[in-house]
């Protein structure tokens, strides 16, 4: 997924001379996880360069660019070190559009990679969307897989609309025959990525690959579970989702975030008052655990995975 | 023009530049610790060997500057006024820092970009954005009233000092597309203790940019004076450590503000990077019309600030000069008096405001559930009005 990440990339920029990145590391090391390798060689330092080591500096900075016509990508090195620049993101890359009446649009994107699952130590393993999906102004879009990495990427650059891209850390080095150029849905769409027909398993960037194998557990015992990857997390897909549910009549939200005030309360707030006269059981949230991210020895017992998913879905009350 | 050019006396002892034993980065020098002056507090010109190499502005441009600023302080006057009156939620007010904020925006080219904060509707003004536009926030009506583009000027900023990033990021832009542009933004003396401040003046340092920096130090952050926001000696000193010229202003002398900031903007467009410039001034005015200043200053500070009014300086040198004569007074009152009454006019006007313009511009792009709570609320307005009519109530 790094590999199409950094294509989509090395294509806009190739597309669109008003592309520019920058970021800590993004220049000749290629970024710490490569996604931005060859392309400081490849089109220079005028359009892909080093910046000082400060992410409100980094963001605060392309809003100004942006504001002058550059469509800027920036990268902020992991998800607990973009917190420096939550000041900039909240009080103005969302709300820039609004204040001025739409008289000012910044046409950029923060590259997140995100949570946990690969044996990161503290602060390498946040998931923190909620606070970007908390905000209007943003959209939030997350990748599960290369073909929609490269062209959700893609598609986030040419937006209008400020993005917060969030790159699940753990798919970085998932593999998939895919050819390039590719496009997939539009950013904005949910997607059913597997069909089933007794329960929906609603999941996002890291948690897609777990729903998947949950489904493939659940077969063995005569379950059919359908996955829903939604790409987009601001804004919601909910036909794509009310589909689904209203076909199964069961949902459940997976997260590696915490629980409380997580998104799956959102997901399972917002199915419920449109759906509530289909569904059959309330929606689950099988999420991670109301506490700081666990050290990498222990990471394990948090995050969900498909057995764990698996027995919640047989706690549920059945109703026939 | 000269920038930085003696090695300044720091604790009695001659200061080299910064780097003897390291690589030269940046051969920059503590700025003069002595505010640069260039006509004194009772209006005279300051000698030249003590104007640090500057050159005092044309007795054309000086005229320009008073009337800019004379309209400036009626107008500032006037809206306090209405803010008195509840035209208006709340109002900053710039009255006594005249000099700072008008030397530096006259300063400007129209393809410059200015990068303000609420402090500043003076410059706004003389700008030449119009009243209402640039009141639109502090009355209520809609956050930020004009087109940015229009006038190169973005919004003024509330969250402290977050504006001078936006200005550096846009500086940079200019600078990649090699056009002749320069930035400048205004920073508060307290904003100049927030993250944003250093990771500006790092940025621009490193990337070079063609940014000039206004640390307006009136003296107070709200109630909290200069003494709690730093131990350096003046806030100009800080640039020596970004790599950056760093100039130390006499915020209330309007010549050597524009003087010093038309010199830094040449120099920003002519590809030769920032400069960091501390205006010395002083807030006569409360920090907003909410704030009750007798809780943290004396009386007797004011009135000896008073004393040193950047109004007053000039007219008493373009007295000295013959350029004030009865028929140029007349016609500055008449525009300081037409501007204050266009804004009392404008401001006591209603305006309408289309509840359904909050649904608007949130994003380019559509979005089905903002729809959907947009109904909701055309729904209940609809509603309450039927309401309304059924019962006979006026609407
Ligand atoms: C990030 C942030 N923190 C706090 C505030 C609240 N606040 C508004 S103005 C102000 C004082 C700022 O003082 P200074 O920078 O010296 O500018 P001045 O108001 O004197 O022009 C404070 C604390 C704010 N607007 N933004």
């Amino acid at each position: 997924m790094a590999g199409a990440l950094n294509a989509a990339l090395r294509d806009e920029l190739a597309a669109d001379p008003n592309v520019v990145v920058f970021g800590e590391d993004v220049g000749p090391l290629g970024g710490v996880f490569r996604v931005t390798d060859g392309l400081h060689a490849e089109f220079g330092e005028a359009r892909v360069w080093d910046s000082p080591l400060a992410e409100s500096g980094i963001v605060g900075t392309a809003i100004g660019m942006a504001m002058y016509g550059l469509r800027p990508v920036v990268e902020m090195q992991f998800d607990a070190f973009s917190y420096p620049a939550f000041e900039q993101i909240v009080s103005h890359v969302a709300k820039m559009r609004n204040r001025t009446r739409g008289r000012v649009t910044l046409p950029l994107v923060i590259r997140i990679p995100c949570a946990g699952g690969i044996g990161g130590v503290e602060h390498h393993s946040d998931s923190s969307e909620a606070y970007w999906t908390h905000t209007p102004g943003l959209t939030v879009v997350t990748p599960s897989n290369p073909a929609d990495a490269y062209s959700m990427l893609r598609e986030a650059i040419r937006s209008d609309d400020p993005v917060i891209f969030m790159e699940p850390k753990s798919r970085y080095w998932a593999k998939a025959a895919v050819e390039l150029p590719v496009q997939t849905e539009p950013f904005d769409r949910a997607v059913v990525v597997r069909e089933g027909t007794d329960v929906t398993l609603i999941a996002y960037g890291p948690t897609v690959k777990t729903a998947l194998e949950t489904a493939d557990l659940a077969s063995e015992e005569d379950l059919s579970v359908e996955v829903i990857d939604l790409r987009s997390l601001s804004p919601f897909d909910d036909e794509t989702v009310g589909a689904s549910v209203r076909k199964t009549h069961r949902a459940a939200v997976l997260h590696e975030a915490a629980q409380f005030s997580g998104y799956g309360a959102e997901v399972a707030a917002r199915v419920t008052e449109r759906e509530f006269y289909h569904l059959a059981a309330p929606i689950l949230r099988i999420t991670g655990f109301d506490i700081p991210y666990p050290s990498p020895k222990l990471e394990e017992f948090y995050l969900p995975t498909p057995e764990r998913i698996l027995n919640a879905l047989g706690t549920w009350e059945w109703e026939a | 023009m000269r920038f930085n050019p003696a090695l300044t006396s720091v604790f009695g002892r001659k200061m080299v530049p910064m780097s003897l034993n390291v690589e030269t980065r940046a051969p920059v020098v503590l700025p003069d610790p002595e505010p640069l002056r260039l006509i004194d507090d009772t209006g005279r010109a300051v000698p030249v060997k003590r104007r640090q190499g500057f050159e005092l502005p044309s007795d054309e441009r000086l005229l320009e500057l008073y009337r800019a600023m004379v309209v400036a302080r009626r107008w500032d006057t006037q809206v306090t006024a209405l803010t008195r009156q509840g035209r208006l939620a709340t109002y900053p007010s710039a009255l006594g820092q005249e000099a700072t904020e008008i030397g530096s925006v006259l300063a400007l080219e129209k393809t410059d970009w200015l990068f303000p904060t609420y402090r500043d509707s003076i410059a706004l003004m003389t700008r030449g954005i119009n009243p209402v536009e640039i009141l639109s926030g502090f009355r209520g009506d809609w956050h930020s009233g004009w087109d940015p583009h229009a006038h190169r000027t973005s919004t003024q900023s509330t969250p402290l000092a977050t504006q001078a990033l936006h200005a550096v990021g846009m500086g940079m832009a200019a600078k990649l597309r090699g056009d002749s542009v320069a930035t400048l933004t205004f920073v508060g003396d307290g904003a100049t203790s927030e993250g944003d401040t250093h990771e500006a003046f790092n940025f621009a340092g490193v990337w070079q940019t063609p940014t000039v920096f206004i640390i307006q130090n009136n003296q107070f952050a709200i109630s909290v004076p200069l003494a709690k926001q730093t131990r350096a000696r003046t806030l100009a000193d800080r640039a020596i450590g970004y790599g950056v010229p760093g100039y130390y202003v006499d915020g209330n002398d309007a010549a050597a503000v524009h003087a010093i900031v038309t010199a830094a903007l040449d120099r920003a467009r002519s590809g030769d990077g920032p400069t960091i410039i501390e205006c010395v001034t002083y807030r006569i005015e409360a920090h907003t019309n909410s704030d009750d200043p007798s809780r943290y200053r004396s009386s007797s500070d004011v009135t000896e600030w008073k004393s040193r009014d950047p109004l007053e300086r000039l007219e008493k040198y373009l007295v000295s000069q013959k350029m004030l004569t009865d028929a140029v007074r007349e016609s500055i009152n008449t525009d300081a008096e037409k501007m204050a009454e266009l804004t009392r006019d404008e401001m006591n006007a209603e305006v309408s405001h289309d509840p359904m313009e909050l649904f608007e511009n949130v994003y380019a792009a559509e979005r089905p559930g903002l729809r959907e709570q947009r109904d909701f609320l055309a729904a209940e307005i609809a509603a309450e009005a039927a309401a309304a009519v059924g019962s006979g109530v006026a609407s």
